[in-house]
């Protein structure tokens, strides 16, 4: 590998992140015109999603006006330019189901995910690259087996089940953690109290995960396992460990790292369901909401920002790959 | 790496792989005989509630309990299972449909048509597939078309890049040479070589889809923005155990869950053995990769 490698990879990162960003300017706008679109041709009036289903007890008159006053009578393109302007200045629009602005909801409850998600993250890195050393290690072992058996039943559980068998059993059978929310109720945020209601939605956050991050990581290191300079290194008679760790671990941690960063979308979405089964007071709960009363100024917004969000972690994933892995072609 | 050489792994005989198969296929069989035959058998009206029967633990008389308002639930989850699997399997097939169709014109128009398509696939592959399905089902509630459009719309993709490089592989054999020779037209050649030669990838497609199609359709309705809730799927009754859970009605919970569960997995299983006939590639838990002599590449 020439030297100057390492420097022509570096340069080639402005090129790629240019490029993406490029693409994800016009990728949002569509996303954002296709929510105003679809809104308008649903079936559900926002009006009566604001009274709670009440809006039959009002005169037509008091309609009319409530439907201006919320910006309802202006036809779909027009209210989404209205909210592209008003968005680009930095005003995100009312929440309509919270009665808050829009940047009040996202600001009370984006640490709560970035806390939920982080953790639940951590240890499914934790959890995977164990078992998955553990299993590509051992080809064929018993351990192995039993990994494969674990990661595919894992994969079957859907994430709502698995929170639900979690609350019945650890926190209403046994009694050990609280079965949702952020604190008990009536009571102020305390680190202690919070690890608690903590605990349970990252194990299941993390165990979600984990299936797709073991199999991708034993993979890779069985393939490098083969490799011409580990039997190299065998014959050498450099101990086991000394591969391991030296030889195998520095070649497949790259593909590992760009797998985690691919999966991290699905963070997104496993934080929407994990939240709502946990009742945690997060962005994924108030996505669910938003979805459920029609909310459009927050569902509009909460769904350009976890677009943005999943094309910029791919961005990320993609040029940690370049710098990390010199095999990776640079023109991705 | 001392004792576990490539001479033993070898060595040992080739363990018979067929029970998981099996079991799956057994599975399998068990549940769709179950959904499809009870509803057959019996009167249910499924907006008729009885509260006086609400949340009664498995007996005789309901094997499976009640849910919360009465219903009983072995015909619940019967009929649950029954609409989760066939709007799974309508998914998986019209997902197929479309990316079988988006991989073959790609491949074998190639150009400015394939750069089109391919463009789209990779825009609708980095989107967050989940919440923009939640807002489509959100904004169309109760409906299952708004469902089935929402989740083929974001699951046509891997099935089409599959088809696409088989196609390309394709596109420059002798076969499709002296097709072209012999006269056909594209369309000829499409319908007679192309196609064919895709199905086998279209059926794995299917089978890798549906368990994908009973997740996300069971999502949705337990997040209360898929079916109504008097609509049984698998997704709704679970909906139900959330409340039922803290009264102690664990019965919610294991019985759709199971049933949930059960289904994906076994059609997870034998789809990945009938990919590992169809494509002699092993898909699924692979044992004997460490096996293969000398580095093949990331193939």
């Amino acid at each position: 590998m020439p030297a100057d490698t390492g420097r022509r990879r570096i340069s080639a990162v402005p090129r790629i992140v240019g490029r993406r960003l490029l693409l994800l300017a016009p990728i949002t706008l569509v996303v954002t015109v296709g929510v105003f679109w679809l809104a308008s041709l649903s079936p559900l009036d926002p009006l009566d999603a604001y009274m709670s289903g009440q809006s039959a007890a009002l005169t037509d008159e008091q309609r009319g006006e409530l439907r201006r006053t919320l910006g309802l009578d202006r036809s779909w393109w027009s209210a989404w330019w209205d909210w592209l302007r008003a968005t680009l200045g930095g005003d995100l629009g009312r929440s309509m189901s919270y009665r808050q602005s829009v940047s009040t909801v996202i600001g009370d409850r984006l640490p709560w995910t970035l806390v939920l998600s982080v953790s639940g993250l951590v240890l499914a890195l934790i959890i995977s690259v164990c078992l998955g050393l553990w299993a590509a290690l051992a080809p064929g072992s018993l351990a192995d087996r039993a990994i494969g058996v674990l990661a595919t039943v894992l994969a079957a559980v859907p994430p709502f089940v698995l929170g639900m068998g979690v609350i019945a059993v650890f926190a209403l059978g046994l009694g050990l953690f609280p079965t949702g929310g952020l604190t008990d109720p009536g009571e102020g945020v305390a680190a202690g109290s919070l690890l608690r209601h903590l605990a349970l939605p990252t194990v299941v956050f993390a165990l979600s995960q984990v299936p797709w991050l073991i199999l991708g990581l034993r993979e890779t290191v069985i393939r490098t396992l083969s490799e011409d300079a580990v039997l190299f290194a065998r014959l050498r008679g450099i101990p086991r460990r000394t591969i391991v760790v030296g030889h195998v671990l520095p070649v497949a941690a790259p593909p590992f790292i760009a797998l985690t960063a691919t999966r991290l979308p699905e963070l997104i979405a496993g934080s929407v369901i994990v939240e709502a089964v946990f009742a945690w007071p997060g962005i994924g709960a108030a996505m669910v909401q938003a979805a459920q009363r029609l909310d459009l100024d927050l569902l509009c917004f909460l769904t350009v920002a976890s677009t943005a969000a999943v094309l910029l972690c791919t961005l990320l994933a993609d040029v940690l790959y370049v710098l990390l892995d010199p095999r990776v072609d640079t023109d991705v | 790496m001392s004792d576990r050489t490539a001479v033993t792994d070898q060595a040992r005989r080739p363990r018979p792989r067929r029970i998981g198969l099996w079991c799956a296929l057994a599975v399998l069989i068990g549940l769709v005989l179950y959904a499809f035959a009870v509803p057959l058998f019996v009167d249910h009206d499924t907006r008729i509630v009885d509260y006086t029967i609400a949340g009664v633990a498995p007996s005789a008389d309901h094997p499976l309990g009640t849910d919360p308002a009465g219903r009983d639930l072995f015909i619940r989850v019967a009929l649950g299972l029954r609409l989760s699997l066939t709007i799974a399997l309508i998914v998986a097939v019209a997902s197929t449909v479309l990316g079988t169709a988006v991989g073959v014109i790609a491949g074998f128009v190639g150009g400015a048509v394939d750069q089109v398509l391919m463009r789209t696939s990779d825009t609708v592959n980095a989107l967050p597939h989940l919440i923009l399905s939640l807002v489509i089902v959100a904004m169309f509630r109760g409906s299952v078309p708004a469902i089935i459009v929402a989740l083929v719309l974001s699951h046509w993709v891997t099935t089409a890049r599959i088809i696409r490089a088989q196609t390309l592989s394709m596109r420059n054999s002798e076969v499709i040479a002296s097709a072209w020779l012999s006269g056909m037209g594209r369309g000829q050649i499409i319908r007679h070589h192309l196609v064919p030669a895709a199905l086998g990838q279209a059926l794995i497609s299917v089978l890798l889809l549906v368990p994908h199609a009973v997740w996300h359709e069971s999502t949705f309705s337990f997040l209360g923005i898929g079916l109504p809730p008097h609509e049984p799927s698998l997704g709704t009754l679970l909906s139900d155990a959330e409340g039922g859970l803290l009264l102690g009605q664990w019965w919610l919970l294991v019985f759709p869950g199971g049933a949930l569960i059960a289904a994906v997995l076994a059609v997870g299983v034998a789809g990945r053995a009938l990919t590992a006939r169809i494509t002699g590639a092993e898909v699924r838990w692979p044992r004997n990769v460490a096996r293969k002599p000398g580095p093949s590449g990331p193939g």
